[in-house]
């Protein structure tokens, strides 16, 4: 066993995640509990989301993060406790986030009757724009995703991949602060999905956005997140780790095996 | 050489395939006619008159104002009940999918009014009001309205919930929200029940103006009858067919029109 690697590794405490010293909160949830009748899909949880944060959460199927995704999004309220983002409340102040906040989805969720330019001018449409400064900012976005020559295709003429860039183009040309991915590139395949998550963090990273991105794959989490909450069923926090530069390879395979274990526990 | 002898073979083929089109479209109107000629042969003109007779008539009633007027005025009356009973329709069906309240109202009520034939309308109309017109327009409407506030239920329940909450999250006004993913969304079905509609209301029309009209396709089929006239009654006929034909074809083009973001193979 190779000792001198062992005294450089990080303890599990070093790679807790804390939050950075005056870093405003964007996300919070204070003791929340979400049930659907007797089941219970998120329970007491709380947990801080800062201001230009890339976090991943991370936890098996069913585990409750689509409900916390919701809440965030105002499309579901708690049963218990406080949701709150940007200081407001997503399901009670429903239309203060207007522009405020971007989702890009599971699936592609294209309209089918609108042309790819058309589909990521939706969002723009909301927020009184003209039609030129709308159409200039689609073309800008699809063309930062690598669509140039297809803004006019309709969804059914365009490739899964293509489909699902096309509505990441929607959700970054609101220039809205806050994005939220709820497992986006999980249906696609392995290589696309590897590809899209790259340029996805990149873009994320570049434009000073908040970003929560939720999946359940470990590689995902580790290509992405600067932060990894990992959760466990009903959603509770099991680990909230960081996940800066400076953790080496050999900590990362350690923390992925960590990671292993309790997720299967 | 080879390309250019494959092309000619598939230009071959595509002025077959149409032939073979246009002979299977009209071989059943043939038929039917060439049975009609030769019963004509047979029997007196009061019970089959000769095709010539008849569309001598039918020419006759598009070139002559007094009569084609006739016409106009049954296709708009069609039109007119149509567009009342789907604008009710439309009300109604948005409604009933928001509230429970007017669905456990309102749908076994439509459901009820299914049920009674055009004829016990026409009575209803005589007796409750006095206007032609207006008797006219409200049969009409009430033999259509169920069926459209039934299809204009199912298209708004059938939405996409997905895309529903995807445009929702944009958090849209209202109209946006309607313009951009409600109507695009139903309009594929509110067309195809236009259709449906459009036939049974030509039924239910020529019933509708025997309520005392003084024109229209009904009001001269009637007059036909008295006069034993087959070939006009034919000819007056056909007027009505020409027509559902003629606007069903106007919403075919527009359905191509609006619906061409969809796949060529969706489409066939
Ligand atoms: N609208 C709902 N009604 C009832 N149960 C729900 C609803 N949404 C989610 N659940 C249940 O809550 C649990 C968590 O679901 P979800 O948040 O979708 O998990 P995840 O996104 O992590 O796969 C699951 O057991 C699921 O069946
Ligand atoms: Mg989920």
């Amino acid at each position: 066993m190779n000792l001198a690697k062992v005294d450089n590794m990080l303890s599990l405490d070093d790679m807790r995640f804390s939050a950075p010293e005056g870093a405003e909160v964007e996300i919070a949830f204070q003791n929340v509990t979400k049930r659907f009748g007797d089941l219970v899909a998120v329970d007491d949880l709380s947990l801080d989301i800062h201001k230009g944060a890339l976090v991943a959460l991370l936890g098996k199927t069913g585990c409750g993060k689509s409900t916390m995704f919701n809440m965030i999004s105002g499309l579901m309220a708690p049963t218990d406790g406080r949701v709150e983002v940007m200081g407001h409340s997503p399901f009670r102040e429903f239309d203060w986030y207007r522009g405020k906040m971007a989702i890009v989805f599971q699936s592609d969720r294209l309209l089918p009757w609108r042309s790819a330019v058309k589909n990521v001018e939706l969002g723009l449409e909301t927020l009184g724009l003209s039609a030129a400064e709308r159409t200039e900012r689609a073309l800008y976005w699809l063309n930062a995703l690598g669509l140039k020559g297809h803004e006019n295709d309709y969804p059914h003429a365009l490739s899964g991949g293509m489909r699902q860039r096309v509505s990441i183009s929607r959700a970054f040309a609101t220039d809205a602060p806050l994005l939220l991915c709820d497992e986006p590139f999980s249906a696609l395949d392995e290589i696309t999905s590897r590809r899209l998550r790259t340029e996805f963090a990149r873009l994320v990273r570049e434009n000073n956005k908040t970003a929560v991105f939720i999946t359940h794959s470990i590689d995902e989490a580790f290509d992405i997140g600067d932060r990894i909450v990992v959760l466990k069923r009903p959603a509770e926090i099991a680990l909230d780790l960081r996940m800066s530069a400076d953790v080496s390879d050999v900590d990362r395979e350690r923390i992925r095996d960590t990671i292993h274990d309790t997720l299967d526990a | 050489m080879s390309d250019i002898a494959s092309d000619r073979q598939s230009y071959a083929d595509s002025v077959f395939d149409t032939v073979r089109w246009a002979f299977w479209l009209a071989a059943p109107f043939v038929l039917i006619a060439a049975a009609w000629q030769v019963a004509s042969l047979f029997f007196p003109p009061f019970l089959f008159p000769s095709l010539i007779d008849v569309f001598a008539r039918v020419w006759d009633i598009l070139t002559t104002w007094s009569q084609f007027s006739s016409v106009l005025a049954t296709a708009m009356r069609i039109l007119g009940g149509l567009a009342g009973a789907f604008l009710l329709g439309a009300v109604l069906g948005v409604a009933i999918t928001n509230s429970r309240m007017a669905d456990r109202l309102l749908t076994p009520t439509l459901t009820f009014f299914q049920g009674i034939p055009a004829l016990s309308w026409v009575v209803f109309a005589i007796i409750w009001f006095h206007g032609v017109e207006f008797r006219i327009i409200f049969i009409m409407v009430m033999t259509t309205l169920p069926a459209f506030t039934f299809q204009v239920v199912g298209a708004l329940r059938g939405m996409d919930k997905d895309l529903l909450e995807m445009v929702m999250s944009f958090r849209p006004s209202r109209w946006k929200f309607f313009t951009a993913m409600v109507l695009p969304a139903v309009l594929p079905e509110v067309i195809t029940a236009w259709k449906v509609n459009l036939g049974n209301a030509s039924r239910v029309v020529v019933v509708a103006e025997l309520v005392g009209s003084s024109g229209g396709v009904g009001y001269q089929l009637l007059q036909q009858q008295q006069l034993f006239d087959m070939a006009g009654a034919l000819a007056w006929t056909l007027q009505l067919v020409f027509f559902v034909l003629l606007f069903q074809w106007i919403l075919s083009q527009f359905e191509q029109f609006a619906f061409r973001y969809r796949s060529k193979s969706e489409r066939s």
